[in-house]
């Protein structure tokens, strides 16, 4: 038993003090007034006299991001693209899962490496090569171009459309995986008997192929959807500066701005929106342990 | 039946095709001598010595180089102590929050992980005088946090399927747990650790949003450089960068794949001549 928690010491004390205290510390920031000073919020508790402990809330802070205009349009903005990205990568790449799990058992290895190799190299290089390709002097507009299908070209590049490309490119191999894992084990003898009882090739697969990958489906789609909402480099070199997703804009509160506390509560209320995915997310990993 | 091969195959092609076109634009433009990305005018290394001769690229490389393998290191130990924990401990106290608290991090926006660190560390600088400034501890530590989360979940998988009874078997002859975990455990999980590292290594190599909040003046990694010169526009600089980056990442997993492939191929050999 002591040798238990010997090994249970260093991992509880490494997340409570690097990712359980942190959120409690933002918590109380969110809640601080921007001041000019260092570190740039005033102190929410102060002793004064050494006998009377003040505590001070700062609300303003949430109410300013729950009720300006420029908060609620990047909140809906993020959710209205991450929204859109996961259901493109469920479209690409379910049937892409599908193939990989139905191809022979040789093939399997290889399609699967290629699909997390773009995953190995780096992320930023990746958005920055769609940067290339969109923008008005590139590939894409030169085709259309010399193909005589636009006179001038079209603004591709830092647009919302660029964001939402950027979004599905690089949260592809996400979905691709969970799903390809449920799809490869599922019972294929099931799929032969609902055809011996003449069912449909199409109807077999609504009626067992897409339940049985459910949880695939489920666990893909948070791990697209929640990084995206927060995403911050893709809208940034991407989108315009009317695609102000959340975490640009907290990125902006917090280096331009030099507001922390209200960067803060902009973290806790997008928090909060995560709580529900993040908690989906969790009950399928757990179940997939069972 | 042939239409649905037919609908597959395409699924794959353009799949892979919108996975693989950009960065193989990518490569092909590093060699153009032009700076324009559209127009080729010949075949050239050019933009490879111009970025073996920038100082900034090659000294911040260095400096996430050093954060990266430290960084994979702290994540990969306290990746098997949480994967052991979930793995054998069974249904511990507040196991709940522990495995919340290993799956928040893969999914969390980067910006709110970056930003909660930040706060803690300029807090405890505030109280206890440490950190002394931000920089590399700084980062290495965020990224330990963020790479323990990935490195438990890849020893996670590989310790739930290892066969139990080796263990048992050992501890029944008398070997000490630790003994146990050391000389038994250890090397048949070993292609995990090493999977775990190398994801973890990658991972901080790669993070540009929790770096730049919890870095201080002095301490700008490789990808803080590239970000900032792509926020000025296209440059080919950027485009040889990633070609050797492509290059040597495709040469690790065809060394790791290779030596996987031939563990797998010797444990069935073992299998076979077990029974014989």
């Amino acid at each position: 038993m002591n040798g238990r928690r010997l090994v249970s010491l260093l991992p509880w004390a490494w997340l409570g003090l690097f990712f359980l205290v942190p959120f409690l510390i933002v918590l109380k920031i969110s809640l601080a007034d921007a001041d000019l000073g260092v570190p740039p919020y005033t102190a929410l508790f102060e002793v004064i006299d050494d006998t009377v402990l003040r505590i001070r809330l700062n609300w303003a802070n949430f109410q300013y991001v729950l009720t300006e205009e420029l908060y609620a349009a990047a909140f809906l903005q993020s959710l209205k693209l991450a929204s859109m990205a996961t259901l493109a990568c469920l479209l690409l790449g379910y049937p892409m899962a599908y193939a990989i799990a139905r191809s022979s058992a040789a093939a399997r290895g290889p399609l699967l490496m290629l699909i997390i190799l773009p995953f190995w190299t780096s992320f930023l290089i990746r958005v920055y090569a769609w940067m290339a390709i969109l923008k008005s002097e590139g590939p894409i507009n030169h085709l259309l171009l010399a193909l005589g299908l636009v006179d001038e070209p079209l603004p591709l590049l830092h647009s919302e459309f660029a964001v939402l490309i950027g979004l599905v490119y690089s949260y592809l191999p996400f979905m691709v995986l969970p799903l390809y894992a449920t799809l490869e084990k599922m019972d294929l003898s099931l799929l032969e008997a609902a055809a011996d009882l003449g069912c449909r090739p199409f109807r077999a697969f609504w009626a067992i192929t897409v339940p049985q990958s459910w949880p695939g489906v489920v666990a893909g789609s948070m791990l697209v959807f929640i990084p995206a909402v927060g995403e911050f480099v893709i809208p940034d070199l991407l989108g315009g500066p009317e695609t102000l997703m959340i975490g640009r804009r907290l990125w902006d509160d917090f280096f331009m701005g030099r507001d922390w506390p209200l960067a803060a509560a902009v973290a806790v209320t997008l928090l909060v929106l995560l709580v529900l995915p993040m908690a989906l997310l969790q009950h399928t990993r757990a179940g997939a342990e069972r | 039946m042939r239409a649905r091969g037919l609908f597959l195959f395409a699924a794959l092609a353009i799949g892979y095709a919108f996975l693989y076109g950009p960065i193989l634009s990518l490569i092909v433009y590093s060699f153009n001598e032009s700076r324009l990305v559209t127009v080729w005018s010949r075949f050239s290394f050019k933009w490879y010595g111009e970025l073996f001769e920038n100082e900034q690229i090659l000294s911040s490389a260095w400096l996430s180089l050093k954060i990266a393998a430290i960084s994979a290191t702290g994540a990969v130990v306290l990746g098997t102590l949480a994967a052991v924990m979930l793995v054998r401990f069974g249904r511990f106290r507040g196991r709940m929050l522990f495995s919340a608290m290993i799956t928040a991090p893969l999914v969390m926006p980067d910006v709110i992980i970056g930003l909660a660190l930040l706060l803690l560390f300029v807090s405890l600088e505030q109280w206890l005088n440490w950190p002394e400034g931000r920089g590399m501890t700084t980062i290495a530590i965020a990224h330990v946090t963020l790479g323990m989360a990935y490195a438990t979940v890849v020893v996670q998988s590989r310790l739930s399927q290892m066969d139990a009874s080796v263990e048992e078997a050992a501890l029944d002859l008398g070997a000490r747990p630790w003994k146990v975990f050391l000389l038994i455990t250890l090397p048949i999980i070993s292609p995990a650790l090493a999977a775990g590292w190398l994801l973890a290594f990658t991972l901080s190599l790669d993070d540009l949003v929790i770096a730049s909040f919890v870095s201080g003046p002095g301490s700008t990694t490789l990808p803080m450089v590239i970000f900032s010169s792509v926020r000025l526009g296209v440059s080919p600089q950027i485009n040889a960068l990633a070609t050797i980056v492509v290059v040597l990442v495709t040469i690790g997993i065809l060394i790791a794949g290779r030596i996987t492939l031939r563990a797998e191929r010797d444990r069935q050999a073992d299998r076979r001549r077990a029974g014989e």
